[in-house]
Order: C-alpha cells, then sequence, then structure tokens
C-alpha cells in the first residue's frame, strides 16, 4: 500500500500515455498516415490501411477504453484511493 | 397491408413505447431532472449515450457518405469514435467525481470565475443550438420521406413527443427513451445490413461479409468494387482520400475532440453513481456506437455495389423475375465489358424503388444521349482511358444523380426485404433523430436553467422552483428548437461542423486544462477559450460567410479557400485546440498562479475515493 498522490498521479499519467500512443498509432498511424503501405498487406479480403481506418481502429479503441478502466481499477487500489 | 399502413403501425407503436416511458419516468427533483437521480447502470448510461450520439446524420447519411468517399470516408469513422477514449480517460471520470450537475458549473468552479462559466455557457449554447437544427431537419426528413406527411407536419409531431418526455422526465425520462430508441434504431440499421451481406457474400456478419469473397466467387467485394468505380471513371474505392492526407488527418482530430468536448455527450456521465462506473460506461458506449459505425461501412460498399450492378448488367449481379438482386459468379469473375451498350439498364425495365425514389426527387435519370439507357459513370474523369471508352461508346455524360441518403433510406427496398424492414427503418431514423434531439435539448436548459438561472441571477432559488425553471427552460428551448427547424437559417448544412469546432476548440481544452494542469489560472483559461473560438469561427466564416449569410465569406483576406496548409473548414477544429492550450500557457504564466483552495480542489477531483451522488449546489 503506497499512499502518495504524486506517485499515485504519476502512475495514472504513465497508464494514460501508453493507451494515447495506441490510439495514435492505430487510427492516425495506420489508418491514415501508413495507410498507403499497409495497403499491400491483406487481411482477409480487406487491405490492411483501409481496414485500420473503417473498421480495426474502433474495435481497439473499445478494448483501450475497456484496458483503462481495469487498470485504474487496479492502481486505485494499489494506492488506496478506491471507492467504497 | 400495404407500406404505409405498416409504416403508420410500426412508427405508432415507437412513440406510444416512448411516451409510456415518460409517463413512468417523471422527474420529482432537480437531481432527476439534471442527472436522472445518479443512479444510472453504467451499461443503460452506455446505450443511452450511443442513442444521444447517433444522430440523424449517422444513421440516414453517414453510409452514404462512405459510399461516395470510399477510403476517405473512414474520418467519419474513427473520429466519431476516437474521441470516446479520449473522453473515457481524460474528462469523464473526473467530471463525475466533480459531482456537478453541468460542464460550464466546472469551468466556472474550477476557473473561480463568473466570466470563464459564462463563456462557457455560450460556447455550449452556440454548440448546442446549432446541431439540433440538423436534428429537427432531419425529423422533418425522415416523416416527409417514410410516412408521406410535410415536413412542417413532422416536426410539430416530432416536437410534441419529446416535449412529452423532456419536459417531464429531464434526464431521467430521457434516458430511458434513449435506451428504448437505441433498440429502435440498432435494428433498424443492422436488420437490412444482415440481409445485403448475406446476399452478396453469404456472410450474415456485414463486418466480415466486407472482407469477403462474393458467393460462388474467389473475388473479393473490395476488388470487385475497386475493378468497377477505377474502369467507370471513379477514384479507388479502397485508397480514395478526399483532400490531402494532413486534412484528413485533421480533420480526424477535429472530429475526435469535438466529440469529447460537446457537453450533452458528456453530461451524460453525470448519470452514473460512481467513478468506476463513468470509466466503464464510456467504454459500453462505444461498444454500442460502434455496433453501427461498423456495420455503416460495409453497407456503403454492399450498396454502392448493388448501385452499380443495377445499372450495368456486367458487373454481374442479376435481376431475377421477381425484383430481387442475385449474384452471377460466372459473370462476376468474367468482367464484361461494362462499356457495351446492353449492358447498360434500360431506363422501361429500372426496378420499382428506383421509381419510387424518382418522384421524392433524390434519384434523378436524365437521358442526355438519348439511347433509353442509364450511364452511371464519372464524366469528370482526369482518367483518359475511361473518357476515350465513354465516347466510343457514345455516353454522353453521367445521366444518374443520387442522393447520398438513398443508400440507407432504399437499401431495404434495393435488397427486396418484406415492408415492415422499410417500416423499421422508418421508425429507426426517427428515433436516432429524436434522442439526439433530446440530449441537446438537456444540455441547452440545465445550462440555462442551472448556470443562469440558479448561478447568476438567482442563487438562492428553492429545489422546487429550480425544477420548476428546467421545465420552462425545456419547454422555451423545444419552441426555439422547432422554429428553428421549420426555418432553417440556411446554412443548415455547415452547423454540425461547426457544433464540432466550438467543442473542440473552447471547451475541450478548457476542461482537460481543468484536470491536468493544477497551475492553469482563471486568466489563461478564458483568454484560452476565446481565442481558440475566435480563430475557429474566424476560419469557418472566412469560407461560409459572417453568421454563414451568403456574400460575407471573406477568403481572399486570408489568402484563398483552405489556405491553412490546405486544411478545410470542418477540420479546423483541431488547430483551434491547440491555439487555445498554447495562448492559454502564455497567459498563465504571465499573470498569478490559481488559489490555494483551486489546487487542493484539483487535486481531489484526481482521486475517485470520496465520490458522491450529483448535487448542484454551488
Amino acid at each position: 500500500m503506497e499512499n502518495n498522490s504524486k506517485t499515485y498521479w504519476g502512475t495514472v499519467l504513465g497508464l494514460l500515455t501508453k493507451i494515447l500512443i495506441i490510439w495514435f498509432a492505430v487510427s492516425f498511424g495506420a489508418g491514415i498516415l501508413f495507410a498507403p503501405a499497409l495497403n499491400s498487406i491483406s487481411l482477409g479480403g480487406y487491405p490492411l490501411g483501409f481496414w485500420f481506418a473503417h473498421q480495426g481502429s474502433i474495435y481497439i479503441f473499445i478494448a483501450l477504453i475497456f484496458y483503462y478502466a481495469k487498470k485504474m481499477g487496479d492502481i486505485d487500489r494499489q494506492f488506496d484511493v478506491h471507492e467504497e | 397491408m400495404d407500406l404505409q399502413t405498416i409504416t403508420y403501425l410500426v412508427v405508432g407503436a415507437s412513440f406510444a413505447l416512448y411516451i409510456g416511458i415518460a409517463i413512468w419516468a417523471r422527474a420529482g427533483s432537480t437531481s432527476e431532472f439534471y442527472a436522472a437521480g445518479g443512479s444510472v447502470h453504467p451499461i443503460t448510461n452506455g446505450m443511452a449515450t450511443a442513442a444521444d450520439w447517433m444522430s440523424a446524420a449517422s444513421f440516414i447519411s453517414m453510409a452514404g457518405l462512405i459510399a461516395n468517399m470510399g477510403y476517405g470516408g473512414g474520418l467519419f469513422l474513427m473520429g466519431w469514435t476516437g474521441g470516446y477514449v479520449l473522453l473515457a480517460m481524460l474528462l469523464a471520470p473526473y467530471l463525475r467525481k466533480f459531482g456537478k450537475f453541468t460542464v460550464p458549473q466546472f469551468i466556472g468552479d474550477r476557473f473561480y470565475s463568473q466570466t470563464a462559466s459564462t463563456v462557457a455557457v455560450i460556447c455550449l449554447l452556440t454548440a448546442s443550438l446549432t446541431y439540433i437544427i440538423g436534428q429537427m431537419t432531419g425529423v422533418g426528413v425522415a416523416f416527409s420521406r417514410f410516412l408521406g406527411v410535410s415536413s412542417e407536419t413532422g416536426i410539430y409531431i416530432g416536437m410534441a413527443i419529446v416535449f412529452m418526455y423532456a419536459v417531464f422526465g429531464g434526464m431521467k425520462g430521457i434516458t430511458y427513451t434513449q435506451v428504448a430508441q437505441y433498440v429502435v434504431l440498432i435494428s433498424a440499421y443492422l436488420v437490412p445490413a444482415i440481409f445485403i451481406s448475406l446476399q452478396l457474400t453469404g456472410n450474415p456478419l456485414p463486418q466480415l461479409g466486407l472482407g469477403s469473397d462474393i458467393s460462388g466467387t474467389d473475388t473479393t467485394l473490395l476488388q470487385k468494387l475497386d475493378l468497377v468505380v477505377k474502369d467507370l471513371g471513379f477514384d479507388q474505392y479502397t485508397t480514395a482520400m478526399p483532400g490531402s492526407m494532413l486534412n484528413m488527418f485533421m480533420y480526424t482530430l477535429s472530429l475526435m475532440i469535438g466529440t469529447a468536448g460537446l457537453p450533452h455527450v458528456i453530461m451524460r456521465f453525470f448519470t452514473v453513481p460512481t467513478v468506476k462506473d463513468a470509466r466503464s460506461s464510456a467504454g459500453w458506449a462505444l461498444v454500442f456506437i460502434a455496433l453501427l459505425y461498423t456495420t455503416a461501412p460495409a453497407i456503403a460498399a454492399m450498396a454502392k455495389l448493388n448501385l452499380h450492378a443495377t445499372v450495368n448488367q456486367a458487373v454481374g449481379l442479376e435481376t431475377t423475375a421477381a425484383g430481387n438482386l442475385v449474384v452471377n459468379p460466372e459473370k462476376v469473375a468474367a468482367n464484361a465489358d461494362l462499356y457495351a451498350a446492353e449492358n447498360s439498364l434500360q431506363y422501361e425495365q429500372r426496378p420499382e424503388w428506383m421509381k419510387r425514389w424518382e418522384k421524392t426527387g433524390l434519384l434523378k435519370f436524365e437521358d442526355k444521349n438519348g439511347d433509353g439507357r442509364i450511364q452511371y459513370y464519372n464524366d469528370k474523369t482526369k482518367n483518359a482511358d475511361v473518357a476515350a471508352k465513354a465516347e466510343a461508346a457514345g455516353w454522353k455524360g453521367n445521366e444518374l444523380t443520387v442522393n447520398a441518403d438513398i443508400i440507407v433510406m432504399a437499401n431495404p427496398e434495393i435488397a427486396l426485404l418484406p415492408n415492415w424492414v422499410i417500416a423499421l427503418v422508418a421508425a429507426g431514423g426517427l428515433a436516432a433523430a429524436l434522442s439526439t434531439a433530446a440530449g441537446l435539448l438537456m444540455a441547452i436548459s440545465s445550462a440555462v436553467s442551472h448556470d443562469l438561472v440558479k448561478g447568476v441571477f438567482n442563487p438562492n432559488i428553492s429545489d422546487k422552483n429550480e425544477l420548476l425553471a428546467g421545465k420552462i427552460s425545456m419547454a422555451v428551448a423545444i419552441v426555439i428548437a422547432g422554429y428553428l427547424g421549420l426555418n432553417p437559417p440556411g446554412f443548415a448544412a455547415g452547423t454540425v461542423a461547426l457544433a464540432f469546432g466550438i467543442a473542440a476548440s473552447s471547451l475541450f481544452p478548457a476542461i482537460m486544462m481543468g484536470i491536468f494542469s493544477k497551475k492553469m489560472n482563471r486568466e489563461g483559461a478564458i483568454a484560452g477559450m476565446l481565442s481558440g473560438l475566435f480563430i475557429t469561427l474566424f476560419y469557418v466564416f472566412a469560407h461560409k460567410g459572417i453568421f454563414f449569410i451568403k456574400g460575407t465569406e471573406f477568403t481572399d483576406l486570408i489568402g484563398g479557400p483552405n489556405s491553412f496548409f490546405g486544411i478545410t473548414p470542418e477540420a479546423f477544429g483541431a488547430v483551434g485546440a491547440i491555439v487555445n492550450f498554447i495562448v492559454a500557457f502564455v497567459v498563465d504564466k504571465v499573470t498569478k498562479e490559481p488559489p490555494e483552495h483551486i489546487q487542493h480542489m484539483v487535486e481531489s477531483v484526481r482521486i475517485p475515493r470520496g465520490s458522491k451522488l450529483v448535487d448542484g449546489a454551488h
């Protein structure tokens, strides 16, 4: 059990940074900037870049939010700031 | 039973359901009126948020837009979903912990300033009012197209329905009707999509069908579509992009930030019991939204292929005697000549649905070369091969104009689905428009009764009187929204972009800095909001006219259209947000830091412990 609001906030920001990097990578990265390059790879009948823009990033967004919610629950308990 | 009768029955039943819920969910206190008593289950709230979020435009127009734009349409898909990641992680849980009814109240308290709160109220009212015009016209459009009544009558009926559950039920009534509306709208969207996916690919899941082979062939649906549209002079479907890559990037970013900053979405998260629930509820909201948003691109591509196949036999789908489209595998694989004269559909043999939609003016045929057949291609193509082929075939220009909205609205008819499905789509379109309108009205009326009446004019107002004030402002807001829907100020098309631009450039940065920067002070926040708002309005007005008045555009002044790195006004919100952040930090550096108790407040907002039900105390 740690109880230090600075470390708590630092841990939270660390988690947010990690998630935002993935958020950016799948949508702006794979879905836009690198889409032309990724289109030469195919996923089923989808060109990969097109898939990220029209399908993939949305699925990953959902996963990211639930991952965030779970991780935040863990961090809250670790620092003993969770709701009763 | 004929189509008209079934449509009246299905739409009538859905309205009866909404009114039933309204009677059951009356609001008896301000807490119920503003935040549904703070006791909504996170999954329920997620579903209500999805209905709140998905507007008439998402339901009726988005798939059609994607069909026209191809790959580039992904900016709507990513932009309108990616914002939920930002909302879930950066705003919702902290605002829930703060525990008050409205967004302006957070901004006012956090920046210890009535001025900041008033600026936020103005941003909120502008964003929500511009957005609601689109919803009201959407209600009118849905009524007139599906029920054959005038769009004015449609808007009056829509106002009356919303009035019943929004005025008496407030957030509580709205939440539970939105849940019902979500169920109606998602079924209406998925049923035709499943049928069309089965017909073309044999796969019942549209999300997988889009990436599958066309039934009985080893050609994928997207390959075939690319081939057909390219041969007809359109941009290749899977790579087509409007404008530059930078513009697509900024457009997507603006929609994401705008989504996270729209007050009517944010305030939905005040209705869940705990901070933990606010986090997961955003995830559930996105699950329910994604059901529609991952189906839309499948409908777009499939309906586009269907449309081309209907007017050109060489694509390889055949119309059966019953009028049904079926795949002819040999023909699909043969890639026959699209320009052969006999492959263009004879106008006299066009299917029933085309005749029906011709009457609405959404579908138009003009026989430019007088051969009695429909030629549908891109006559403005820069591809010399295509132009030569068209010329050789005696084509004298594109003869078919198709309104983008048809892609969703005529979809069940194109696939020859039973009448009840067509009726369901009508009810779905209305549910989408009504649920979003109600959410916006809630944001407007709470800003007026809570932030202005209680916050500014009469802080000592009793709970009972504030509830009454809330109901009165709701009623007034409905009348104003109805008026604007009946007399759209001639700029309805530009308004949604404006709403997102305002939310992205003013509200999102202010809330985010309020949580993530303990030292951000009153002066910085106000200067940031005003400059972000100003620069965005300036750029939008330069293109679309001052307050969208025709003839007052001033693009010359900023060096021509899209002069800022080729960014369109719709994509400018993100630039406004960046300006907001920079100005706020610069002003913050040269003015004195916020008082001690504000910094403590920020610290307490950051941790979940001690969360309580939202209340209205100022």
